[in-house]
């Protein structure tokens, strides 16, 4: 029976597999139902940043702010949102074709690019390949606060401010649904403003406090962040939908291994048997 | 009917408070403010401090904001509260921190992308998933 005893363990090990894979199914899955839950809670502040900031194009003050003025591009920022972990199929893969070939097209046009990692994936994947990555964080865990997202914003905001890059690009995975995530590359700068609706034609203006300048600042670089933020947390809904896939399709194959492995193991035995009786009976037969 | 003026307070992280309102009272950073039905539209930024809204009918409410932005529209105040504490200084040192370790990762590699290993790696890598699934399709699930 040494045939039958070593498949035995195979089972065994191969089932502590799926319990483990399992595991991380049922993990995967409420950790997804509270990202997509966080996701959702971002929401109402991004759009009425969107409204503010288009209200503000429609203001005309007198002050026009430099993310809001398209210029002829040299160099562009990007912001690369990655996962910590991996074990979640084919998500950051996806990305980094989707971010490649944007990269692959600007520089086909002559320009460079600053590259700027949020996640260990991105950081390695970069880390392996180089490409000129300014700033970089990493560990942002489940449930990351906007303020893990500040310094590697800031970096990238003051380089357009200074004129270092003239565009800001972000990649993310963009939650479809459960089996569907879809990444993209998405202008943050200069703002695209969309040319939509609104009754709010004639021509008036905010009262600034204190003044127009310092007030737009604020506002334009709170929404950049917050469309970070939100990309950020969009990953992670994606994450999990995608390690829930990728996990029960890990315990559906060791499923399938186990019971193909256990039909050898059967008839393993059952030769075993037929084997030792058949040697009694001769044994019986010669005495 | 007394007019009322639709309040919207809400944060990168969650909306904290939406519904309709007689007056609301905010920490402008020029002095603490009164918000009226039909104010004058008005963009402000705010102190960190709380603000107050009068709920229609019920008790007033308050909610403490560490900053932020106030938008004021004849019929609607938006409050763009910030969730983490921000300062200048606090801001940059957290820039810095992020530039740090990118430059520290940078100094053992080269900073030109190389496109074509990337390729390679990532290409091998779609085949290994597909030749996966294709294997599950087989086994017929």
């Amino acid at each position: 029976m040494a045939g039958a005893k070593e498949i035995r363990t195979q089972i065994k090990s191969i089932q502590n597999t799926q319990k483990i894979t399992k595991a991380m199914e049922m993990v995967a899955a409420s950790k997804m139902r509270r990202a997509q839950d966080r996701m959702r809670a971002t929401r109402p502040y991004a759009a009425k940043m969107r409204t503010v900031v288009a209200h503000m194009g429609k203001a005309h003050p007198e002050y026009r702010h430099p993310f809001l003025i398209e210029r002829e591009a040299r160099r562009v920022g990007l912001i690369v949102v990655s996962t910590d972990r991996g074990l979640c199929g084919g998500l950051n893969i996806n990305l980094f074709k989707a971010a490649m070939q944007a990269m692959a097209e600007w520089q086909s046009q002559g320009l460079e690019i600053d590259l700027s990692v949020i996640g260990t994936k991105a950081k390695s994947f970069f880390g392996r390949f180089g490409g000129n990555v300014v700033c970089e964080s990493a560990h942002l865990g489940d449930a990351p606060g906007i303020e893990t997202l500040i310094g590697s914003v800031k970096v990238m905001l003051d380089a357009y401010d200074e004129g270092r890059i003239d565009r800001l690009y972000i990649a993310n995975n963009e939650f479809v649904n459960t089996m569907t995530q879809s990444p993209q590359v998405e202008q943050l700068l200069p703002v695209v403003g969309d040319e939509s609706d609104e009754q709010l034609k004639h021509h008036w203006d905010y009262i600034y406090e204190p003044d127009a300048k310092e007030v737009m600042d604020q506002l334009l670089m709170r929404y950049i962040e917050s469309l970070v933020y939100q990309g950020v947390v969009e990953n992670i809904a994606c994450e999990m939908a995608a390690r829930m896939v990728a996990m029960k399709a890990a315990s559906d194959n060791a499923g399938e291994l186990i019971s193909g492995l256990q039909l050898v193991y059967n008839k393993a035995r059952q030769a075993a048997i037929t084997q030792e009786l058949s040697e009694i009976v001769a044994g019986a037969a010669a005495v | 009917m007394a007019m009322t003026i639709h309040v919207d307070i809400v944060s990168a992280e969650e909306e904290i408070f939406s519904g309709t309102a007689n007056m609301v009272f905010a920490p402008a950073e020029m002095g603490e403010v009164g918000i009226a039905p039909r104010h004058t539209p008005l963009l402000t930024r705010l102190k960190p401090g709380e603000v107050r809204v009068q709920v229609e009918g019920k008790e007033e409410q308050f909610f403490y904001v560490s900053g932020g932005m106030l938008e004021v529209q004849p019929h609607v105040v938006t409050v763009l509260a910030d969730t983490a504490v921000r300062a200048r200084d606090l801001d940059e040192a957290a820039a810095l921190k992020a530039k740090e370790h990118a430059e520290r990762a940078m100094k053992d590699r080269k900073s030109e992308f190389d496109f074509a290993k990337a390729k390679v790696e990532l290409a091998e890598a779609m085949a290994q998933l597909r030749t996966i699934k294709k294997l599950r399709e087989k086994t017929g699930v």
